[in-house]
């Protein structure tokens, strides 16, 4: 078992490599964002719910409310995000006609959606839901595939201008998670069966709808006496 | 020097890694834990990762981290030939190893999950527990 004072310089070596390498791995994995994962199927307190029944958009006083159930990750809710909704918000939210309220409706098949939704949930602590909620419509096949999004979340938080230190916070402590799962049982209740899903009037729209099916639809729900929304 | 003494340095410098890792999660410097198709995270937020109040990846950072000391010591020349360092090893190691196989008891019969990082500190222990038996037996006869 005798060894040469080579043996120990090659041992010491060896044993110095491995420590470096043992340190560097813990440095990455201390450094590199921390995966939020938001629970599923948690128990709605009341106190997840309370005073909340989605994000608004549009005049209190607007005549007619318009609710769409939504996921982040659904590639066709990003299509009525970019395509259809610029529409409906100059033709009916900004005219004071329709009062928009957007729900969460994360399906099982989006792993990302529920940290999305919580995103925008810590965006609104801060008072900007909606540029938020831009954000993650506008880069959603960036984020999408990703495997940990948390820290593509938090670049966008960034751009629209967030308290990143309180983004992170807020997105560690999963503290709207109740509320998420209350907002998609809530859609289950009612009918709603994918995504986007809208309720208009009192009735469920279970698909997308391109802008003039909508105004069309909240014009036809409109009392007599209001004046048309301006046409595209 | 010893090639025993060698490998438990060695071995002892993984567990020592293995150890910290967990740890760090723990204590909520490190998101998620690398897992696979494992269930750590079930089994470093269950109960049974304290024993006597103080967290288990917290003991085996410490034990490790004393068996990799000693093992360097056993290391240099003047203790080359003692069989102090072997027997005390081969104690360490043996505590680590029934320390080891009541953990993994309770992962399998209480926890129900299983923790991959676990395992290969299981290995790490029972092979350390291997090489120090084996250096306190070549040490024996010397001191008889």
């Amino acid at each position: 078992m005798a060894q040469a004072p080579a043996g120990m310089n090659r041992f010491y070596f060896v044993l110095g490599v491995a420590a470096l390498a043992g340190i560097a791995a813990l440095v990455y994995q201390v450094q590199k964002p921390k995966a939020v994962s938001i629970p599923v199927n948690v128990t709605v307190l009341a106190a997840d719910t309370a005073g909340f029944r989605g994000y608004l958009l549009g005049s209190d006083s607007a005549k007619l409310e318009v609710t769409e159930y939504a996921d982040y990750q659904c590639p066709v809710c990003q299509d009525f995000e970019s395509v259809q909704f610029p529409a409906v918000r100059q033709q009916l939210i900004e005219t004071g006609l329709v009062r928009w309220r957007y729900r969460d409706f994360p399906l099982e098949m989006h792993p990302n959606s529920r940290v999305a939704a919580h995103a925008a949930a810590c965006a609104n602590d801060q008072g900007k839901f909606w540029p938020m909620h831009e954000a993650l419509y506008l880069h959603q096949p960036e984020w999408a595939p990703k495997k940990n999004a948390s820290a593509a979340f938090t670049d966008y938080a960034k751009t629209v201008g967030l308290d990143v230190n309180q983004f992170t916070d807020c997105m560690t402590s999963t503290k709207y998670a109740g509320r998420i799962q209350a907002s998609f049982d809530e859609g289950l209740k009612l009918g709603v069966s994918g995504t986007p899903n809208f309720i208009i009037a009192g009735r469920l729209y279970p698909n997308t709808l391109p802008s003039d099916s909508i105004r069309a639809i909240v014009m036809r729900a409109l009392p007599p006496s209001t004046p048309p929304s301006p046409t595209p | 020097m010893s090639r025993a003494r060698m490998a438990i340095a060695l071995l002892c410098m993984a567990g020592l890694f293995v150890a910290i890792y967990l740890y760090l999660f723990k204590i909520g410097k490190i998101g998620t834990l690398a897992c696979g198709t494992g269930a750590c995270e079930t089994v470093q937020l269950s109960p049974q990762s304290r024993f006597l109040g103080v967290e288990v990846s917290l003991i085996g950072v410490m034990g490790y981290g004393v068996m990799l000391a000693l093992a360097l010591l056993a290391l240099q020349p003047r203790y080359a030939g003692r069989s102090g360092p072997a027997n005390l090893l081969f104690l360490l190691s043996s505590g680590a190893l029934l320390f080891t196989g009541y953990l993994t008891t309770l992962e399998l019969f209480v926890i129900h999950a299983i923790c991959r990082w676990c395992v290969s500190s299981a290995v790490i222990v029972a092979s350390v527990f291997g090489f120090a038996l084996y250096d306190r037996r070549k040490r024996a006869p010397a001191q008889a």
